[in-house]
């Protein structure tokens, strides 16, 4: 039998029926639902008079509309209270498991499902969301979709799909101590480019992603969509398995074995081909900074900001021009000398608990600096925020300044009432500096949880390494 | 789904890459639990000069009269020329929904993102990919020549032009037959599926054995 890539492997082990016309009828084991983009999925079910194929195929959770402070006093916007309502009364009526608002194991979807075990090695897993390539950290076939597939994958547990091209991205090499998968994800986008793996499933692989904690794993995965593909995996090892094990979902002792040895299964072959080869050096890789409006305009801490005038593509710089200006920024300023207002901690890209312990670490015996305006820290999980408490992480944030907050979506996209305000200038660990994702008019840099904690300190972006660290 | 087979339109172009799936739906209207309703906000924080809320009225909103939705030329478009990457980000359905409201139904650039292509045709709207020679030559068309027309016909997989200008147009494309067919026919892809039901229980049916924890 000819070498297979990881996804070739996932993709077979999936195929229902291939159609005539080249697509193939792919089954879901897993499918995630939040409160945005299934309303009328859940309506479309009910106008055809369709039932859910396997109902415990489903897992939902609300999480891009909750409070996160408050949380007893319900949702105060009228409009996102009746999405959430219609989130738990349409898993209400079709019997799908949600863990509601009040449920500490509430949290965003793509926290709470690995959290859970419901993520796990070698299966597919949907959600209507484009942030579900996270998952692919497990050696998951995970993708984003829209509304129409939610309730195609209810009501027939598959999808219509065409298999996408393979891309390896390797990453060799020892990473610098200050150097997180944050880091190395935002300077992969920053060589490839935000279209750079469209029409491509990207594999990670390397010893600097082997090195990596799941945690990491998943901040890596999480933003291979801002690359342009759909999906990004990691390849199963004893990491993976060792993070699975003992997990509600997981499978039971009498099973494990039988599911380690099939999960075993999902790496490249030494021979498998793919379509496309990225290679960087960990070396090479410093802390980044964003400084445009989309996420492949990167920068490492210690560079200046571009110039448009360098730049011969004449829609490439118009872009850069139209960013410069939306971000109130000026070509050749050091980034380390952009001051910010607002810094936010969390995101399904950065919540998880080495995220909070990261932040921490910076934060512990020092003060945000009285020029930041907010610095919020959201956890992803209600069981990271008691975790994290457990831990003491809470207390040491608080000391320094940062606020508590409740798990969710919060500022990340600003669909519940945490938001920038025009020109605000925020160090954000989410995953996009588009114009007005945070709220309108507000200035996006993405970075890690240690530099956005070390920018809080310092009232601008500066390099975690000169923060003084306090054991 | 609303079929699509042959339409004649002004082509409005939307000269800028990357152009984001945030930027074509802002997320403050993505609390709605409809599916109809988006087209006034389509494109709301270019369009606008005043921050919008859902339950605006939005005919009393100021205008942005520099955008080139609100340029009277482009009034009735159906067609958006547009650059690389179109609809990146978030795969909110809420943006081709919002496109399709507002009366687009055909969207021509060098490239989009998986996500948004995909859920167009879901919705009715033929996304085109043409090189990017022929796209720099249509966006200068649509703008020397004002009421410049374009007639699509996704049977013969041609884009014609119609009105007077320096360059004529006559531009063959390529899409997959599947999304083709069902475009043309404005089919139901979940019956589709489900004629397929035996397959899935038979699939079903032997995963259990490989994999009894996920059944």
């Amino acid at each position: 039998m000819s070498a297979k890539t990881l996804y070739d492997k996932l993709w077979d082990s999936h195929v229902v029926r291939e159609n005539d016309d080249g697509t193939s009828l792919l089954y879901i084991d897993r499918q995630l639902i939040h409160e945005v983009t299934s309303p009328q999925a859940f309506e479309g079910l009910r106008m055809a008079n369709r039932k859910p194929w396997k109902l415990s195929a489903n897992l939902a959770t609300p999480d891009h509309n909750v409070p996160t402070t408050d949380r007893e006093k319900g949702i105060e916007d009228p409009i996102s209270k009746l999405q959430v309502d219609t989130l738990d009364s349409n898993c209400d009526a079709f019997g799908i498991t949600e863990f509601k608002m009040d449920d500490i194991r509430q949290g965003i979807v793509h926290v709470v499902s690995p959290e859970q075990g419901a993520t796990l090695p070698g299966m597919t897993l949907v959600c209507g969301d484009s942030h579900t390539s996270t998952h692919g950290a497990f050696g998951t076939l995970a993708f984003g979709v829209g509304t129409s597939e939610v309730e195609h994958v209810l009501a027939t547990q598959c999808l219509i799909q065409k298999k996408s091209k393979n891309m390896l991205v390797e990453v060799n090499g020892q990473l610098d101590d200050a150097v997180t998968a944050k880091d190395i994800i935002l300077a992969i986008i920053g060589k490839i480019g935000t279209a750079g793996g469209t029409g491509y499933a990207i594999e990670f692989a390397g010893d600097a992603i082997r090195s990596l904690s799941m945690e990491g794993r998943m901040t890596m995965s999480n933003m291979a969509i801002e690359a342009g593909a759909r999906a990004g995996m990691i390849a199963v090892d004893d990491t993976t398995i060792e993070y699975v094990k003992g997990r509600p979902y997981s499978p039971d002792e009498q099973q494990w074995s039988q599911a380690v040895t099939y999960w075993q299964n999902f790496y490249s072959d030494a021979d498998a081909q793919f379509d496309k080869v990225v290679t960087l050096k960990a070396e090479e890789i410093k802390p980044q900074v964003t400084w445009g409006t989309s996420p492949e305009m990167t920068m490492a801490i210690d560079e200046t900001i571009p110039d448009p005038a360098q730049e011969s593509d004449p829609v490439k710089q118009e872009g850069m021009i139209a960013a410069l200006n939306y971000m109130g920024l000026i070509a050749g300023t050091p980034i380390s000398e952009v001051p910010v207002d607002i810094v936010f901690i969390g995101s399904c890209t950065n919540s998880r608990i080495e995220d909070i312990r990261a932040a921490a670490q910076v934060a512990k015996g020092n003060t945000v600096s009285e020029s930041i305006k907010q610095a919020l820290v959201v956890p992803g999980s209600g069981l990271i925020k008691q975790q994290a408490e457990n831990e003491g992480l809470d207390k040491i944030l608080l000391a320094a300044g940062f606020e508590w907050r409740d798990p969710g979506c919060s500022m990340c996209l600003a669909m519940n009432a945490d938001r920038l305000e025009p020109q605000e200038r925020c160090a954000s660990t989410s995953n996009r500096n588009f114009e007005g994702r945070q709220g309108q008019g507000g200035r996006t840099h993405l970075v890690s949880p240690a530099m956005a904690a070390a920018a809080a300190i310092a009232g601008h972006f500066v390099d975690v390494e000169t923060i003084t660290k306090h054991p | 789904m609303e079929k699509f087979k042959k339409m004649t339109a002004i082509a409005v172009p939307m000269d800028r890459a990357n152009v984001d799936t945030d930027a074509i739906i802002p997320k403050q209207f993505l609390k709605s639990i409809k599916r109809s309703g988006f087209g006034p906000n389509l494109f709301d924080e270019w369009r606008y000069l005043d921050h919008g809320e859902p339950g605006m009225d939005n005919a009393n909103r100021p205008i942005n009269t520099d955008f080139v939705l609100n340029q009277s030329r482009y009034f009735n478009a159906k067609i958006l020329l547009a650059r690389d990457n179109f609809g990146c980000g978030s795969s909110r359905e809420h943006a081709p929904w919002a496109l399709e409201d507002y009366g687009i139904r055909v969207i021509i650039a060098p490239s989009f993102a998986d996500i948004f292509y995909n859920n167009c045709f879901k919705n009715g709207l033929l996304p085109i990919i043409l090189s990017e020679t022929i796209i720099n030559d249509l966006f200068n068309a649509v703008d020397s020549t004002e009421g410049f027309q374009l007639t699509v016909d996704l049977e013969q997989q041609k884009i014609i032009s119609d009105s007077a200008s320096d360059t004529e147009f006559n531009i063959d494309f390529e899409l997959d037959q599947f999304r083709r067919h069902c475009l043309l026919e404005g089919l139901d892809e979940i019956g589709l599926t489900l004629e397929h039901a035996k397959d899935i229980h038979a699939y079903e049916k032997k995963q259990k054995e490989i994999t009894p924890w996920l059944y």
